[in-house]
């Protein structure tokens, strides 16, 4: 398979759970309380907890690994965040092939939720020599690792 | 969109030019990761995200960068961090109000993978700080960093990020923790300090007497208790029970500093007793507000039961035909 220009990614549909943004902050040593205590996110005034930028950021890093496949390599991620991610929401991955040079590719990466647009960001990701999606074999991917992880 | 800045109002741009000399001063020196890049901390990190690239945790998911970073619950040991610029331009924003702090754009780039075992150095920048700007969650100002990250001398990553701090526009009516260090029905109040002096005078108390001391000389009532007669100097004296009738010699209603086990405002009261002496006690039966100079008032005990146990006080209570 050959990464090109306007190529869509299938969109990763991601349940916003309590658990996901708790285990995301502290995933990422973040213990700023309103990722974690509603009662402290209130009276600073927002409605509920809501996740931190570094699990959006783990997110969207996700999102384009799990499309390009083990072999390929974030080089560049830039996020801008809107409406927050509260509890009980879900937010819709989706991205675009913008351009592809020197075997990389960009990617526009939009996650939207009820409210609106979470995240904006662009990805720039090195392909694997062949660009073939969700292969895992060399010495870093083997079906070894790959079975500890499951 | 720069909001805020209303006729008679100029302080914003004075404070933004003080916020503005902190850009390009040195947010991070010389920060140490807590801990080296491991395997523990990249799959709890897998697990959280749900990702199950196999890559990892050969290598760390790159965007987990800003992660061996952070101070965590403990923080970076003190001064060992961040600058003194740094903790300035959030001090001087926290007075402007800017009291709260949310992420809004994260750069990252990545030249190399970070593997477990790697220790990671970084420094970081003041880029910028903006005019105050109206949002969502209220108004402030966008400050906007830039930290390099290294593994020995080589750059393995560099992190731009940009917080708005802010005055929270839709704050919860509860009131702030400041007000109330303790909750008012947990907190003690203050204990009288009784000894040999005063101590008959909390014993009556305890009975629902209010006791007065009269000189056995010169016959001057006096209070609070003292050892000797202010009038003529004599050590020796009486008790003398009160009436219970007083009227409000003078107030005052305290708004601030709360203490614990008030809750203000609330009147105190000086109290002329029939007898002649004043006393300084609570007023009670009547709003704070409506507390008036020359109001007729009556001996009451209020009994107070906290976490510190039971205790009695005298206090006085507008009278009835007084009270609004």
């Amino acid at each position: 398979m050959t990464v090109r220009a306007g190529d869509a990614l299938p969109p990763l549909r991601i349940p916003i759970t309590r658990t996901l943004i708790v285990s995301g902050a502290l995933a990422s040593r973040d213990y700023q309380d309103v990722h974690h205590d509603a009662e402290a996110a209130k009276e600073k005034g927002s409605p509920d907890i809501f996740m931190n930028i570094l699990t959006t950021n783990g997110l969207v890093g996700r999102y384009i690994t799990d499309h390009f496949g083990p072999r390929a390599r974030l080089r560049k991620v830039a996020i801008r965040l809107g409406a927050p991610n509260y509890p009980g929401d879900e937010m819709v991955l989706r991205g675009e092939v913008t351009s592809v040079a020197d075997g990389a590719a960009e990617v526009a990466v939009t996650g939207a939720n009820h409210i609106g647009n979470h995240v904006t960001g662009t990805v720039t990701v090195q392909l694997p020599i062949d660009a073939a999606p969700m292969e895992s074999t060399g010495p870093t991917g083997g079906p070894g690792a790959e079975e500890d992880l499951r | 969109m720069t909001g805020e800045r209303t006729a008679g109002k100029p302080a914003p741009d004075d404070l933004y030019e003080r916020l503005k000399a902190f850009e390009g001063r040195t947010a991070v020196q010389g920060g140490e990761g807590r801990d080296p890049v491991n395997e523990p901390m990249i799959r709890h990190w897998c697990e959280a995200m749900g990702d199950t690239n196999p890559a990892y945790p050969d290598i760390a998911p790159p965007t987990m960068l800003q992660a061996w970073t952070m101070g965590g619950l403990a923080g970076h040991p003190a001064g060992s961090t961040r600058t003194r610029a740094y903790d300035e331009l959030f001090a001087l924003l926290d007075d402007a109000g800017c009291t709260s702090i949310v992420a809004t754009d994260c750069e990252q780039e990545y030249p190399r993978p970070l593997r477990p075992g790697d220790r990671v150095r970084f420094d970081a920048v003041i880029e910028s700080v903006s005019p105050r700007k109206n949002t969502a969650l209220g108004s402030g100002h966008f400050v906007t960093t830039r930290m390099d990250i290294h593994v020995g001398d080589e750059l393995v990553g560099t992190h731009r990020f940009r917080v708005l701090t802010y005055a929270p526009a839709h704050r919860n009516p509860k009131p702030k923790p400041k007000a109330h260090p303790e909750p008012v029905a947990e907190a003690a109040r203050p204990r009288p300090v009784v000894n040999r002096d005063n101590a008959g005078f909390w014993e009556g108390v305890a009975e629902h007497r209010l006791l007065l001391q009269r000189c056995t000389d010169c016959g001057t009532l006096r209070f609070p208790w003292l050892p000797g007669c202010g009038r003529c100097g004599s050590p020796e004296w009486e008790t003398a029970e009160a009436s219970g009738r007083g009227t409000v010699f003078s107030h005052v209603v305290m708004h601030h500093p709360p203490f614990p086990a008030f809750d203000p405002p609330y009147a105190v009261g000086l109290i002329e007793l029939a007898e002649g002496v004043r006393m300084v006690s609570g007023i009670t039966g009547v709003p704070y507000d409506k507390v008036r100079i020359g109001m007729p008032v009556e001996l009451e005990f209020l009994r107070v039961d906290d976490a510190k146990g039971t205790m009695e006080l005298p206090v006085f209570r507008a009278t009835a035909e007084e009270a609004v």
